[in-house]
């Protein structure tokens, strides 16, 4: 756990930098005195805003998150093996290959079915 | 390296924190100049000799903007999305070997940490997206989020490829390694290569540059994650991307090219020569290729890049027992 401090003591001071940008921002920056009513409304092209935008929103790539989820747990079935495939000979070669043609199986069936595509 | 952690880690942070943030400010000068050579302009040169000082004028005028949050983003999680942003722009360097002797802690898991923290940069920006309650930067938003876990995939297996090679997830190992026996971008011939171009591929769509920069495409989205942050909001947004683009090459050079490692000239020259030569070919991408479109981005990611990926990784594990 030793080797964590330095990175600990690193993330803090990497994280502060943005809070010192915004400190000093707070020191320096000038104010409006009289505030137009249309300063503060969201940005929509000069127009008036319609609506919220916290809506129901369509991401057309949902089924690719799906997909996502299943390559991820394999790149993490692939650490280990990665590591240690030297120590552990042919068989580890082999069953990664078995391992990989499933799932390239899987992604083929996706890929069949569209779940790749724009919907 | 001094006995105490806690003290050896701070020195090193300020450091490099310090390196990093100055060396982010003055490549935004440099690639505003490239981008003018390239456009046949001069790019900035009034503010000191060639420009220099342009950094330091910009910085000083967002700085003295005044930020306006708009009245129906929420405010907590708008001012929060910047700070955090820089955070895991910078937090990836901490494992970075620039020499053999300055980087903040050789993990045993240092591949991992990086790309860990790497990927979570969508995540900001989709706060920033969903904060700022403004159409375009939900469609923004909505694409990063698409676009960054999509190019996880291809970007850890490339990066996999130096660890079945070296045997080590710690990034001051894999260097070593490629002291000894050769750059990974050398050999094995071919998927070495190969690995380093689908890292430094995935690391342009990661870090949005063109042509992987759809979430702000500007000519439709008008900036989009950040089309609603002014001031020093936006400076820091700006200067993540920067920085994260910065220390991708750094890590990619350190996976691929080497790292500190090379003949005649000191460590830390080679592996900033290293970084510039990617970060210069980044710019350089950036101001001659065109943008995807968002659906032939993800078709390029899941129907080539990942099917690759696992390929390079295949062949790199057998040739560790062809060519042990």
């Amino acid at each position: 756990m030793q080797s964590w401090i330095p990175i600990l003591v690193y993330l803090a001071i990497a994280s502060s930098v943005g809070f010192l940008m915004l400190g000093a921002s707070r020191v320096l920056r000038v104010r409006a005195k009289d505030v137009p009513p249309t300063r503060e409304l969201t940005y929509e092209s000069g127009e008036e805003p319609v609506g919220n935008a916290w809506i129901r929103f369509h991401p057309r790539y949902y089924v690719v998150a799906l997909v996502f989820i299943l390559f991820d747990v394999e790149t993490a079935f692939l650490v280990p093996w990665a590591l240690n495939v030297r120590a552990l000979g042919r068989f580890a070669i082999v069953e990664m290959i078995v391992f990989v043609v499933i799932l390239l199986l899987g992604w083929v069936y996706a890929l069949r079915k569209g779940a790749l595509k724009w919907q | 390296m001094m006995e105490n952690p806690w003290i050896s880690g701070l020195v090193y942070s300020a450091v490099l924190v310090t390196v990093l943030m100055t060396a982010i400010a003055w490549i935004s000068w440099f690639e505003r100049k490239v981008a003018g050579r390239m456009q046949s302009r001069l790019g900035p040169t009034l503010v000191g000799p060639f420009g220099l000082f342009q950094p330091l004028a910009d910085a000083l005028k967002a700085l003295q903007k005044e930020g306006i949050v708009p009245k129906d983003a929420d405010p907590f999680l708008y001012r929060f999305a910047p700070p955090l942003t820089m955070a895991l722009a910078l937090g990836t360097a901490a494992v970075i070997p620039f020499t053999p002797h300055f980087l903040g802690s050789d993990l045993d898991i240092g591949v991992l940490y990086a790309l860990a923290l790497s990927g979570m940069m969508a995540f900001p920006i989709w706060i920033a997206s969903w904060a700022s309650n403004n159409k375009y930067a939900l469609i923004g938003g909505m694409r990063m989020v698409a676009q960054g876990i999509s190019y996880e995939i291809p970007m850890v297996l490339a990066a996999l490829v130096p660890v079945v090679l070296s045997g080590s997830l710690s990034l001051g190992d894999i260097v070593e390694y490629q002291h000894v026996n050769g750059w990974f971008v050398l050999w094995p011939p071919g998927v070495g290569l190969g690995a380093f171009m689908l890292f430094f591929t995935t690391a342009l769509a990661e870090g949005n540059r063109i042509p992987f920069d759809i979430p702000e495409a500007e000519s439709e989205l008008v900036a989009g994650p950040t089309t609603e942050y002014t001031a020093i909001n936006w400076t820091i947004f700006a200067a993540s991307e920067y920085g994260h683009s910065v220390i991708t090459s750094a890590l990619a050079s350190t996976l691929f090219l080497g790292g500190w490692s090379g003949p005649w000239l000191p460590p830390l020259a080679w592996m900033v020569i290293k970084t510039s030569v990617l970060f210069v070919t980044i710019t350089w991408i950036r101001w001659s290729l065109l943008r995807l479109r968002s659906d032939q981005l993800m078709a390029l990611c899941w129907k080539y890049l990942v099917p690759f990926a696992l390929m390079l990784l295949l062949v790199a594990g057998i040739w560790t027992h062809v060519r042990p």
